[in-house]
């Protein structure tokens, strides 16, 4: 692999190469094995300091980047919104100021708006990775995403991925797209009209809104979390209709190919995007994903931290 | 006496249909006939190879004051105007307070009368602190002195509302401009809905959020037989609405700003503010609608839409940024680049009538023409002039520009008013 890493920041996916994604994926081949030890730690980033600054909440993906840090020996610091300054009304770049003159040297950035880790990558010399904006990317997700189908069926290119749910306010549906087509895999979406309209197709992918025509040709089925506050429902009619057209149920899934695998980026509602059992069972790698999702962030903080200026 | 005699120039006047090569002469303010040979101090301009117009009029300008000036004053917008050819402009009613009130007209032309360099001619607002309740008290504005009505920055959204203030302006005579926008339709839109907003997970502004509200405005331009003006043009759609309507002779124009025919919403990629304005950049196809409104006539109007933010305010977040971009003194330049060098979409003369008589005409008011007894108000042009736009070497008070390091073919060189020379 003759691919070097030059970045000190990963914003999105959709501008990485396909060797660069690769690069990432086989650094996480290396990480992967350090969870599997008695002491689980390298000294990678010792002496480095990570903030992870969240002015989004997150549980699962703020902790899977915490273990990251301190596997690979890095200092850590949580700031999340609500307990901040932030609060009274301190800005972005006031906060990249503060985190600069505090010499950190990896900013892990969780916000609601797409582009803010642009923005904070231009105005720190830090590392920024994007822990997902708003409904933009979520890079780190698409790379464990795309490292678990590779893990699972060997390799990506010529695979047919079908992505369930809300495409358009999905950031997670973004970085798996980018990801996806860049490595070959040929990508269908599935949802609601409102939700999951034509105009995606310009992306390269296709768009339907018959889930049981997409099913049997699918390879993998990702699916994506409803999201049903106020605002979505304008979008469509509520968690009753959506399930009775989109939700995976025990009836739909068997028309999948029988090694087909069942993604999703998690939180789960249970009983509305899959039947409660099937996240479960054996065609499921929800959990796959979480522990992947490790390896592939010691990955990017181990490639990024080793840029940072 | 005090005359000042423009030698050699072009003199292009759309609204006596004039275009030629004369000397003008101003004395004591207005445009007046070669004087004959008197006391007093002759001020010689050679204008060989300028174009000699009436001052230009911008009738769309956000001067910030009252209430706002940390974006810009109005001596300090007045500037910008000079430095960028106009010698009118009209300024918007979304100030702090909002221009709601006789007092507050009064505050603005006493204000101007003391500091400002250019023409100054407010408009009031439609509604009460245009929150699109109640109507303003329309006639009480037109008596301080408004030259029309209009809640820019905001848009009345109940039509029965909207109807009875197109009524009432038509009984004191104000035209009607209207920033043509539907909340439900746009909702948190920040970029244009199409390819990029899909792409970059922006929430998206749909064309059909402006075209819906050209088409209420043709309706009630036609129901109530009263000029409703169309502000920043930004979809096909609605140019195709205005060509058809004004086909059967309903009283709807429209304005287009340069940046809307100069960028495309692919400008948004890298999440700069800069390029977020309210209505946003479009598309091609838009552009090339816009491009052949403007070309047949159907849009006779152009404008900058002019609205300062200060940088802390545009260095956040994308979607947390205030719309706007400064733009009086790249206008010109820019539609004669855009407008007559590239896209050949009209002539010189076209231009000049866009930015005067057709604005003038619009508003009532005795400008954008050089007749006799007119008032002094010039602009001098070289159209051919190359020059770099510099965002730091901006006079107004705020540099939010896209178009920082831009090469620009056509630039005003001097702005006269009342015969006096205020820029450079």
């Amino acid at each position: 692999m003759t691919t070097r890493w030059v970045r000190k920041d990963l914003l999105s996916l959709r501008e990485l190469s396909a060797e660069e994604i690769t690069l990432v994926l086989e650094t996480a081949d290396a990480f992967k094995e350090v969870g599997t030890r008695e002491v689980k730690k390298v000294p990678a980033l010792q002496g480095k300091t990570l903030v992870n600054l969240f002015i989004e909440p997150s549980t699962r993906t703020r902790i899977s980047f915490e273990l990251a840090a301190k596997r690979l020996s890095a200092d850590i610091v949580n700031i999340t919104a609500s307990a901040s300054s932030l609060t009274k009304g301190e800005t972005l770049k006031d906060t990249a100021r503060v985190l600069e003159a505090n010499h950190a040297d990896i900013i892990v950035l969780r916000h609601s708006s797409p582009g803010a880790p642009q923005f904070l990558a231009t105005r720190v010399g830090a590392s920024v990775i994007n822990a997902g904006d708003g409904a933009h990317e979520h890079p780190t997700q698409g790379l464990l995403d795309l490292y678990t189908i590779r893990e699972k069926k060997g390799a990506v290119a010529g695979l047919h991925v079908a992505i369930i749910g809300d495409i358009l306010f999905s950031r997670v549906a973004r970085s798996n797209i980018f990801a996806l087509l860049k490595m070959g895999a040929r990508v269908t979406l599935v949802g609601p009209s409102t939700l999951v309209p034509r105009v995606f197709e310009e992306l390269g992918v296709t768009v339907s809104h018959d889930l049981e025509s997409v099913l049997p040709t699918a390879d993998v089925v990702n699916l994506l979390r409803i999201q049903h506050e106020r605002q979505r429902k304008e979008y469509f009619p509520g968690l009753g209709e959506y399930i009775r057209l989109f939700g995976l149920t025990k009836e739909r899934a068997r028309l999948l190919k029988p090694d087909c695998l069942i993604m999703h980026p998690g939180p789960i509602n249970r009983g509305v995007e899959i039947d409660s059992e099937l996240a479960d069972g054996a065609q499921s790698v929800i959990l796959d994903q979480v522990t992947n999702g490790l390896a592939v962030r010691m990955a990017v903080l181990y490639l990024c931290g080793g840029i940072a200026s | 006496m005090r005359t000042m005699h423009i030698r050699n120039g072009r003199i292009i006047d759309p609204a006596n249909q004039r275009d030629e090569v004369a000397d003008l002469f101003i004395v004591d303010g207005k445009i007046a006939a070669k004087p004959e040979r008197g006391d007093g101090k002759v001020e010689e301009i050679d204008a060989t190879g300028l174009i000699v117009s009436p001052g230009l009029i911008d009738v769309h300008v956000h001067l910030r004051e009252p209430g706002f000036a940390w974006k810009e004053t109005i001596e300090t917008g007045a500037r910008a105007a000079a430095a960028g050819g106009f010698t009118t402009i009209v300024c918007m009613p979304n100030t702090s307070p909002v221009a709601d009130s006789p007092s507050t007209i009064a505050w603005i032309k006493d204000r101007a009368a003391e500091v400002a360099c250019v023409n100054v001619l407010p408009t009031g607002a439609i509604s009460k602190n245009l929150a699109g309740e109640e109507l303003a008290p329309i006639g009480s504005l037109a008596q301080a002195g408004v030259v029309a009505i209009t809640d820019d920055g905001h848009c009345i959204q109940n039509n029965e509302l909207m109807r009875r203030a197109v009524e009432y302006a038509r009984m004191v005579g104000l035209p009607v401009l209207d920033h043509c926008q539907d909340y439900n339709l746009v909702g948190n839109g920040v970029v244009h809905e199409g390819y990029w907003s899909t792409l970059l997970g922006l929430a998206g502004w749909p064309s059909a959020g402006e075209e819906a509200i050209v088409a209420r405005n043709t309706l009630l331009a036609e129901a109530c037989d009263h000029q409703i003006h169309c502000q920043h043009l930004s979809a096909a759609g609605s140019v195709r609405q205005m060509r058809e309507a004004r086909a059967r002779g309903v009283k709807i124009s429209g304005e287009v700003c340069p940046h809307h025919i100069a960028l495309t919403d692919e400008s948004i990629q890298n999440f700069d503010t800069n390029f977020k304005m309210n209505p946003p950049l479009r598309t091609e196809r838009d552009i090339d609608a816009l491009l052949e409104g403007i070309a047949d006539g159907t849009i006779e109007i152009l404008a900058s839409d002019h609205a300062p933010h200060a940088k802390f305010e545009k260095e956040v977040e994308f979607d947390r940024a205030p719309f706007g971009i400064v733009g009086l003194e790249t206008e010109l330049g820019l539609f004669l680049d855009l407008l007559v060098h590239r896209r050949k979409a009209i002539d010189l003369p076209r231009l000049i009538a866009m930015l005067t008589i057709n604005p003038a005409r619009l508003l009532g008011i005795e400008a954008g023409t050089l007749s006799l007894g007119a008032a002094g108000d010039l602009t001098l042009i070289d159209p051919n002039l190359e020059w770099t736009v510099g965002a730091q070497s901006l006079q107004s008070a705020s540099h939010n520009t896209p178009f920082d390091g831009w090469q620009i073919k056509g630039r005003a060189v001097r702005t006269i008013v009342g015969g006096k020379t205020v820029w450079p």
